[in-house]
């Protein structure tokens, strides 16, 4: 099963290429628009080929990571889904008050997180896996898939 | 001449302040009052920089000090820096491309001054108080007064609310300047204008056998579509002012209003609508329509698709108005179609109409070759590279699966914002300075090219590297608003901070280069009363 270590490989692999070769694209062309030219304008089917490919691009992307990374469905389809566990657990003066000292999970348990703010706006996270939860708000339902034995920790933001 | 000389009285003592028009010096207080607060911005960052490798570094910087300095940066760096090149630059091309004059000079002198005092007032107050509820300003964290001096934060919010006053007052005189009828002049065409301004006309001269003329050029066309955005986001901001301040001017007279009064979701969604106006309204469609003027300046050619760039700039403003939810992707009780359609699919638009953008300037680069490597096409290829850095970035956190790694974390501010905002819209900001320095000083000249070139090189490499760096941080797991203490992400802070102090050492050079080229009296006499009595741009050769 993909997990966050390889999305966030993936993600680093792809990004890097494409810096490297928009980069590389860029300093190409500063050197050859200070040289004679054909004379020729670009043609316009090259730019709508570009709009295309574009459009493509911009689409795939969350086609392909809505059928590759499984937090994405599930979380979108989360109201359907039947919860093994659940955990109350409620944010106040910027820490956590946990049901218990330590939470555990059974390999391949669906769990509930029900977190709760009791003052202010805070991130809640199994990292690296980062969530918005608000005072005041509804409270918040996370799955995450817990798929192999691991230890994580709780973050807090703002 | 000398070096104190030059100092004093400008490189070969060609930069006369006497000479300049009242519009010239009006367009020259925005460019020195927003590259002041860039400096402040520089700063800033270069001491936060320290903070996050050591706090022992960071002059004395305290953890509150910290957090308030990391919420009043962005915003003297979007309103008191960016805000005032832009607001100085625009007030003067819209009226030189329109070849009349600006509709009031007074409005605009009220405008600089709103935006220059308005801003010190945040910064001083978010300095002296330490309020500091960060700049997104996630309710209730701006009307925590467990936290936060309740006056420290009324003059905050009254400081940015007097910058917001200061914007309204620029889109009144861009609007009106676009639109009204110079005396001596035939009637102008009102709606026909807005229609032409807002992209209309392209947008049906696209499907239309029979072509519309355009009646203002295209880069007034960009001017005023982002100006819509900016009187939009002004009204937000505004909005959500007023709101804190009356929480704050409850609990100075001893009442504590309730925080569960205001829905902290609702609240954020509107806020971000507002917010995002300038992130991704606004500024792609003001560094959009500047890309094509300089191209177009630059190469003395015609763009290339123009009735597909202006078609374009019609379409970004259904994006930005559209596009906020990607704030709000890991928020739970956002609904989850606001997340696809606002967050995923909209956002992927602007890949779009910034990908239209960046070809069609290139394209118009490549129709003029070869052109001469100077410093306004090269910090213009410099801006058109951090666009194209940055908004895949953007792209990538909007995506609902990614979102859940990168949100929240360093990767955010720094392949994204940072590269968006320092090499992207920077190096444009500073593309335009170059071409219109000439133009707005009567011919002054530059006092050294070799400084403008260590200013390009050390810009790009400093903000790349500092993005890059805070990215690495990001995708390891470094939070954005967190102190570390046990130096979990040293490295890449330390590689930030060199890559930081790189942006100063470009600032520095810049800096110093164009108080040489105008010297210090010259500096001093921009802020002094014009005393050419003429609403021309120019003054009139004899």
């Amino acid at each position: 099963m993909i997990d966050s270590n390889i999305v966030l490989t993936g993600q680093t692999v792809a990004y890097t290429f494409y810096v490297l070769a928009i980069m590389a694209l860029m300093g190409w062309f500063s050197y050859k628009v200070t040289r004679n030219g054909s004379g020729k304008v670009v043609k316009p089917a090259l730019f709508y080929s570009f709009v295309g490919f574009l459009v493509v691009i911009g689409v795939s992307l969350h086609i392909v990571t809505h059928e590759t990374i499984p937090w994405k469905s599930m979380d979108l389809n989360r109201a359907e889904i039947k919860a093994d566990k659940e955990f109350h657990i409620t944010m106040q003066n910027h820490k956590y008050l946990l049901p218990v000292p330590k939470l555990t999970i059974t390999k391949n348990e669906k769990v509930r997180f029900i977190v709760e703010s009791k003052d202010l706006t805070y991130g809640f996270g199994l990292f690296p896996v980062m969530l918005m939860i608000y005072f005041g708000s509804l409270i918040v339902r996370l799955f995450i898939p817990f798929d192999r034995l691991n230890i994580r920790d709780l973050k807090e933001s703002i | 001449m000398s070096f104190i000389k030059t100092l004093t009285n400008s490189e070969q003592g060609l930069f006369k302040p006497d000479s300049l028009t009242p519009m010239q010096k009006l367009a020259l207080r925005f460019v020195v009052v927003g590259l002041i607060y860039y400096g402040v911005v520089v700063i800033e960052g270069m001491l936060m920089r320290l903070f996050e490798v050591n706090q022992g570094l960071a002059l004395g910087v305290s953890p509150e000090q910290f957090f308030a300095i990391m919420t009043a940066h962005p915003l003297v760096g979007i309103f008191g820096s960016t805000y005032s090149i832009v607001f100085g630059a625009f007030l003067f091309l819209v009226p030189f491309l329109m070849k009349k004059p600006l509709w009031s000079i007074k409005l605009g002198n009220w405008n600089l001054w709103l935006i220059t005092i308005g801003t010190f007032v945040f910064w001083f107050a978010g300095f002296v108080s330490h309020y500091s509820p960060l700049y997104t300003l996630y309710w209730p964290l701006p009307a925590d007064f467990s936290q936060f001096s309740v006056l420290g934060g009324t003059f905050f919010i009254v400081g940015i609310a007097l910058v917001m006053v200061g914007t309204a007052f620029f889109v009144i005189n861009i609007y009106k300047t676009i639109t009204y009828t110079p005396e001596g002049w035939g009637k102008q065409p009102k709606g026909a204008l807005i229609k032409s301004a807002l992209g209309l006309t392209g947008l049906t001269n696209l499907f239309s056998k029979k072509k519309k003329e355009h009646l203002v050029s295209l880069p007034v066309a960009a001017i005023a579509r982002g100006t819509v955005d900016t009187a939009f986001n002004a009204v937000v901001i505004l909005f959500a002012g007023v709101l804190i301040l009356i929480y704050m001017v409850a609990e100075l007279f001893g009442v504590s209003l309730k925080h569960s009064a205001i829905d902290a979701l609702l609240y954020k969604n509107i806020f971000w609508w507002g917010l995002d106006l300038i992130a991704d309204g606004l500024v792609l469609i003001f560094v959009a329509g500047t890309w094509y003027l300089l191209a177009t300046l630059i190469t003395g050619k015609k763009l290339f698709m123009e009735n597909w760039a202006r078609a374009a700039l019609f379409v970004e403003m259904i994006v930005s108005w559209t596009v906020w939810s990607h704030h709000l992707m890991s928020d739970q009780a956002q609904p989850g179609i606001l997340k696809i359609l606002s967050g995923e699919m909209v956002t992927a638009f602007e890949l779009i109409t910034q990908g239209l953008a960046f070809f069609i300037t290139l394209a118009t680069l490549w129709s003029a070759r070869p052109l001469k490597m100077n410093p306004p096409l090269k910090f213009l290829l410099g801006g058109l590279l951090g666009f194209a850095l940055a908004v895949p970035a953007g792209i990538m956190q909007a995506d609902l699966g990614l979102n859940r790694i990168l949100h929240n974390t360093q990767w955010i501010v720094g392949p994204h914002v940072h590269v968006a905002i320092l090499i992207g819209l920077t190096m444009t900001l500073y593309s335009a300075i170059y071409f219109l320095f000439p133009i707005l000083t009567n011919g002054a000249k530059l006092y050294s090219n070799k400084l403008a070139s260590f200013h390009f090189w050390a810009h790009l490499l400093g903000g790349i590297g500092m993005g890059a760096f805070m990215g690495m941080a990001g995708l390891r797991g470094m939070l954005r608003r967190s102190i570390y203490l046990n130096g979990e992400f040293n490295i890449y802070m330390i590689l930030a901070a060199i890559s930081g102090s790189f942006l100063l050492l470009a600032f520095l050079a810049f800096f110093y280069n164009i108080v040489m080229s105008v010297g210090l009296k010259g500096v001093l006499g921009i802020f002094m009363p014009a005393k050419l009595k003429t609403t021309e741009l120019l003054p009139t050769e004899k």
